[in-house]
């Protein structure tokens, strides 16, 4: 008896080490980035570093201002959203309440394979239609750029958009929107008005997870905008912040090897901060919906 | 007046959504497949590229990436399931539960580049594993455990608890009551995890480029572990970024297409079975 206890405090043990090997990611992930991202935000002066508007990594007089990055990956994410939000919202309120069964599991599955291209065959695509499409459109020398990758970017959070707001519009009780509809409004009324107020929560939160796709996609995005560190405007050759980390990576050293894992370690606490508002949306559409 | 406008407009703006969403995806279908298809030939397929021939063949991506998802499904399934056991069985304590949940939140959130770079800097430098496969394999270890996790807990919930009831009143031990009963009710729930960790592991790029590395050369799976190589979706990036071969990349697109639609087909007959349990 005193035996079969002993083993049975083992497993017990086993397991809680299973469980908390998780949290050890996270502690690892978090401590390797600080520690390797902090000296040369030290060297180069966290001001000039955030707010240095050129970044010359491999020039004689090496200038590290992430400036550029920073405020192409905001304009990026932002314009994905813009685009991508309301085609993903109309269609999911389409799907959730106005298709028939039929329409559904096939738009559902499209969502799906969406859902699941692996992000090199986005770049693929867009790097061989839209950035030729949008450089005979617009007349421009080169048509990789800012535009091109907002457009790659909607693309890849519409899935994302679409099957968070569905699960929440779907979870909206019936009898509310029964009650709406005995009171004399019409069914379209009563889905703007009635269900996309109850699932509010839900929603915001399909936003908030498609600003962190967006803001997190570094090779579809590498593909097709061009990767030269200028500031952002919509024609133009830019670079995120993923990219900056991935297009120098492999031959970097020194403090311009350094310099990228501050960079990462930026993008970390983007990330970080668009993580904690997705958990508050999220736990308050558990609320609502209960 | 003004209502019937509003009530259209409406109306046609979800339906323009839709059919937007609908063409989009049609698009990049029926572009990559008709791209793709007609580049698939037989040597692709079969033979490694050579330079003194000039040719270009795929089948140490293809192996490549079949060592890659062996060698991480094995490794992350333990842990996965083990953590979601641990939590559904085991935990008592609500501030370890919760701190646990959090962290997995948290791993699914964190972008793949973050994941390359510091499993470039753990394990291939600080372990000194080098740019190897198996430190490809570890770094997808970690950003998939969530996703097993996830499943795995919300299949165990779904076992009844009088099962668990009716054997610890028999006198099983909690082990044994987990071996014989909670583990064969949640096999479903870790078959879809596989499913969309395998996916998902198809599709990586960032997260490889740096650990996994770029080489083609043609290994069995104990040397292919710890030599460099890359997966059919970073050769698809290689190829079509820095070589120009695009008829080959965009080969490699179809293949990596079709598998995306095998495993979304897999992973909803695995989900309405799990549905169909559920009701019994």
């Amino acid at each position: 008896m005193k035996k079969r206890k002993l083993i049975e405090s083992i497993i017990h043990g086993i397991f809680l080490i299973l469980g908390l090997v998780t949290v050890g990611c996270v502690l690892l992930i978090t401590i390797y980035l600080v520690v390797s991202g902090l000296p040369a935000i030290k060297e180069i002066g966290l001001f000039n570093f955030l707010f240095g508007k050129e970044w010359a990594s491999t020039a004689e007089n090496p200038k590290y201002g992430i400036l550029p990055f920073i405020l192409t990956s905001v304009y990026g994410t932002c314009g994905a959203i813009l685009l991508g939000v309301p085609i993903g919202f109309f269609t999911a309120i389409y799907i959730a309440k106005v298709a028939s069964k039929k329409i559904k599991t096939l738009v559902s599955g499209a969502v799906n394979l969406l859902a699941g291209i692996p992000s090199v065959v986005y770049g693929l695509v867009g790097m061989l239609v839209l950035v030729p499409g949008i450089r005979k459109l617009f007349n421009i020398p080169d048509g990789s750029g800012l535009l091109s990758a907002i457009i790659v970017l909607a693309v890849m959070i519409l899935p994302s958009i679409i099957k968070v707001s569905l699960t929440a519009l779907e979870a909206v009780p019936k009898e509310y929107e029964d009650g709406s509809l005995a009171l004399g409004a019409t069914a379209t009324e009563t889905y703007f008005h009635i269900s996309v107020p109850a699932a509010k929560s839900g929603i915001a939160a399909s936003i908030v997870l498609g600003v962190g796709r967006a803001i997190g996609e570094a090779m579809a995005v590498m593909m097709v905008s061009g990767n030269a560190p200028n500031m952002p405007s919509l024609f133009e050759s830019v670079r995120f912040l993923t990219t900056a980390v991935a297009s120098e990576m492999s031959y970097s050293n020194g403090l311009q090897r350094q310099a990228l894992f501050s960079i990462a370690l930026v993008l970390f606490l983007f990330i970080m901060l668009i993580n904690t508002i997705l958990n508050l949306f999220l736990k308050k559409n558990k609320e609502t919906t209960k | 007046m003004k209502r019937k406008i509003y009530n259209d407009l409406l109306k046609i703006l979800m339906v323009l959504a839709t059919i937007i969403t609908c063409s989009i995806v049609l698009f990049l279908v029926i572009y990559v497949m008709a791209k793709g298809l007609p580049n698939i030939t037989w040597e692709l397929l079969s033979t490694k590229p050579s330079i003194l021939n000039n040719t270009i063949g795929i089948l140490p991506d293809i192996l490549n990436t079949l060592y890659i998802v062996i060698a991480t499904i094995i490794i992350v399934l333990p842990l996965g399931v083990g953590a979601a056991i641990y939590l559904t069985e085991y935990a008592k304590n609500k501030k370890i539960v919760s701190i646990i949940e959090f962290a997995s939140e948290t791993l699914s959130g964190i972008p793949s580049i973050i994941y390359g770079l510091v499993g470039m800097l753990f394990f291939c430098e600080f372990l000194g594993f080098k740019t190897s496969l198996i430190a490809g394999a570890l770094t997808l270890v970690i950003m998939n455990l969530p996703t097993i996790m996830r499943t795995t807990q919300e299949s165990l919930k779904t076992v009844p608890q009088n099962y668990r009831e009716g054997a610890f009143g028999l006198g099983a031990g909690k082990w044994h009551v987990i071996r014989t009963v909670v583990l064969p009710g949640c096999v479903d729930g870790i078959v879809s995890g596989c499913i969309l960790s395998i996916g998902r592991i198809l599709g990586e790029s960032a997260a490889l480029l740096f650990t996994a590395g770029i080489a083609h050369t043609l290994n069995d799976i104990i040397n292919g572990l710890s030599n460099s190589g890359a997966t059919l979706a970073v050769a698809l990036y290689i190829y079509a970024k820095e070589r120009g071969e695009f008829g080959i990349a965009f080969a490699i697109a179809a293949i990596l297409l079709i598998m995306t639609f095998l495993i979304n087909l897999s992973a909803s007959l695995a989900g309405k079975f799990l549905k169909k349990r559920k009701n019994i």
